[in-house]
């Protein structure tokens, strides 16, 4: 290209460039760009390293950078405990794991399983269910406002989005009046529902930016050789909306992942989700910090995975498809 | 790959019309296009009345009544506009909505300021310019109310983080840094959380409206020997100026109805320093249990969000269209 050119003889002759930024220009830019992101995770570092914390050393003065590892949060993020007393621990038999090796250090027993696993596997269970049911009602929306001249389509494609502009707890009100009629309060399925309607409004938003860029050609073309509208929807326009499904998809499973205010509101026991669930996790006397840490850290993994699979798509998520680029 | 998807899309379309009946399946095969566009839309339309629009006439309805849920049985009077008329000369209500103005005003200015400055350094195209950003756009990824929690945690005066660094670089003691107990603080703690999480997708938004800038206009403007300066204000700013607007719309209205991260790092307090609208209307609805009135307070903030985007959209398709 020319403008490497350009930089070249930008550098020999004058302080700023034509297109091609300087060299020193870049070094600063990097710089303070490095040390944001650095900065910006530290709460993320500090998460991680509490959870491998033992609860003395996770509310030392000052904080602790160095210390020894413990699996000490993650026991106890996964199992209740009782105080026992030195002499009843001393005669139990030999401990029989980790968890029950630190437990004892700390004079109790293991008394049972915590209400974490449920709670990761309600939501793990409302995520998935109310992406698939976001993504499919949302894929057939989106194609039927691509191809076809739908009446008033864009009062309907307003009407989808501005569903998204209500504040979560002024649908709850009724929400959870209505769902105490029908018997979904409380339940994975009345929560699969809630989730499904919020996030169909960026499904159809994304999914018709995404159908849109699939040229109408394919199926006209798969239409001529004897297919029907339904068969060429299936086999000629699905496949090649696959990545934007996908794509789609993930950023619905984000938000019922990480959803709260409704969970909060309209789940107390059975279907609670892991968000209302974590900041409820105390230990004697306060809040077990490494066993918060170790329910965040767990509950953030998948997140960060997703994130950098879908890096090259966030854009157009974030936006409800808006910015495309 | 392909073959796959051909074979299970060739089963689902296979599938779709076994599943017909008989004598519609050969009405599916000639169904009219206008057809096949109503059934596909409709399930949507269907699930969105049921479960928002349904609800909002509900909490109309309820907003004129004196309803409350904790008393079911009770007997539900009208009571006509009183509601309305109470919530807009409520001090506590007005309050809370200045509580929301000031977290929204500064989340955005911050925001826009650090975003818009972090994507015209990225745009510089330094060595890992890809890398970083990813590293950078992590934060906004993940769940505000869990990641607001644990802030609960740096924010801690005497064992946090947050204070023990601004302690180290200032030399004022930890036991003045009481993020979340000093009432003057307290505001500041959910805005400097907020700005964390979200100033990257301010500056993805904005990095894509400087990449929208092709490079012809700053080679005509070097022609003309335009300062880096002019060239700063007179093109890059215009240029990306419909990109910041659509930020700062969304980040608005998302701050606006903010609920789960502040419920969870301060519950409102201290006292009702930061009681935004959305914490103030669960407080009336779901533990003072005044239903009609809270429900009166839902839809006066809902026709705020929904007026205010309206006309800011108004506003934006302007600039865009310049």
């Amino acid at each position: 290209m020319s403008s490497a050119k350009s930089a070249a003889t930008a550098t020999a002759s004058s302080a700023h460039s034509v297109v091609e930024p300087s060299p020193t220009s870049k070094r600063v830019a990097g710089a303070i760009v490095i040390l944001y992101a650095l900065i910006t995770l530290v709460p993320l570092v500090w998460i991680f390293l509490t959870s491998i914390k033992s609860p003395p050393d996770s509310i030392s003065y000052p904080p602790k950078i160095l210390f020894t590892p413990s699996l000490e949060g993650y026991c106890n993020l996964f199992t209740t405990r009782t105080r026992q007393t030195p002499d009843y621990i001393a005669a139990l038999p030999p401990p029989s794991g980790v968890c029950d090796a630190v437990t004892r250090e700390r004079n109790m027993v293991i008394a049972g399983a915590s209400n974490f696993l449920p709670r990761f596997a309600n939501s793990l269970i409302i995520a998935f269910g109310s992406t698939f049911l976001a993504v499919s009602l949302g894929t057939l929306a989106a194609y039927g406002f691509s191809r076809f001249k739908v009446p008033l389509a864009d009062d309907l494609l307003f009407f989808i989005l501005s569903t998204r502009m209500m504040p979560p707890i002024a649908v709850a009100i009724p929400i959870y009046l209505m769902y105490r009629q029908l018997g979904l309060s409380d339940t994975a399925l009345g929560m699969m529902l809630l989730y499904t309607a919020v996030n169909v409004s960026l499904a159809v938003w994304l999914l018709k930016g995404f159908i849109d860029e699939i040229p109408r050609e394919y199926e006209e073309a798969a239409m001529i050789d004897g297919y029907t509208r339904l068969q060429a929807f299936f086999k000629v326009v699905l496949p090649q909306a696959t990545t934007g499904i996908a794509a789609t998809a993930i950023f619905c499973l984000i938000f019922a992942w990480n959803e709260y205010a409704f969970a909060s509101l309209l789940t107390s026991g059975s279907a609670q989700t892991a968000p209302p669930f974590i900041p409820t996790i105390i230990g004697e006397g306060g809040q077990d910090w490494p066993a918060v840490a170790a329910g965040t850290t767990i509950f953030l993994v998948p997140i960060l995975v997703f994130t950098i699979l879908l890096r090259k798509q966030l854009l157009r998520g974030i936006t409800f498809g808006a910015v495309r680029k | 790959m392909t073959a796959s998807h051909d074979t299970f899309s060739e089963k689902m379309a296979d599938a779709a019309i076994r599943a017909t009946p008989e004598p519609l399946a050969v009405r599916v095969r000639g169904l009219s296009d206008r057809a096949i566009a109503w059934l596909f839309i409709a399930p949507t339309i269907v699930l969105l009345l049921a479960i928002n629009i349904f609800p909002l006439f509900w909490a109309i309805y309820l907003s004129f009544t004196n309803f409350r849920a904790n008393r079911p049985n009770a007997v539900v009077q009208n009571v006509g506009l009183g509601n309305y008329s109470r919530i807009l000369n409520d001090p506590d209500i007005w309050a809370s909505m200045q509580t929301t103005a000031h977290f929204v005003f500064w989340t955005i200015v911050l925001q826009t300021l650090i975003g818009f400055a972090l994507a015209y350094l990225i745009d510089r195209k330094f060595r890992g310019h890809a890398f970083w950003t990813t590293l950078i756009l992590i934060p906004m990824m993940l769940s505000p109310a869990v990641v607001g929690n644990f802030w609960r945690f740096l924010y801690e005066p005497q064992i946090g983080l947050f204070a023990y660094a601004v302690s180290f670089v200032s030399g004022i003691p930890t036991s003045d840094i009481q993020m979340l107990g000093n009432v003057h603080l307290a505001p500041w703690a959910i805005i400097i959380v907020d700005t964390w999480m979200w100033t990257p997708y301010v500056m993805l938004i904005c990095l894509a409206g400087l990449r929208s800038i092709p490079d012809y206009i700053y080679e005509a403007a070097e022609v003309d020997r335009a300062s880096p300066w002019r060239q700063f204000w007179s093109i890059t700013v215009p240029m990306a100026l419909p990109f910041i607007m659509l930020a700062v719309l969304f980040r608005g209205i998302e701050n606006f109805k903010m609920f789960d991260m502040v419920n969870l790092l301060t519950g409102g307090g201290p006292g009702s320093t930061t009681e935004v609208a959305s914490i103030a209307l669960k407080r009336d609805a779901f533990e003072a249990w005044a239903t009609g009135r809270s429900s009166a307070f839902a839809i006066v903030l809902f026709v705020a969000v929904f007026g205010l985007a309206n006309i800011y959209v108004k506003a934006l398709n302007k600039v865009k269209q310049r």
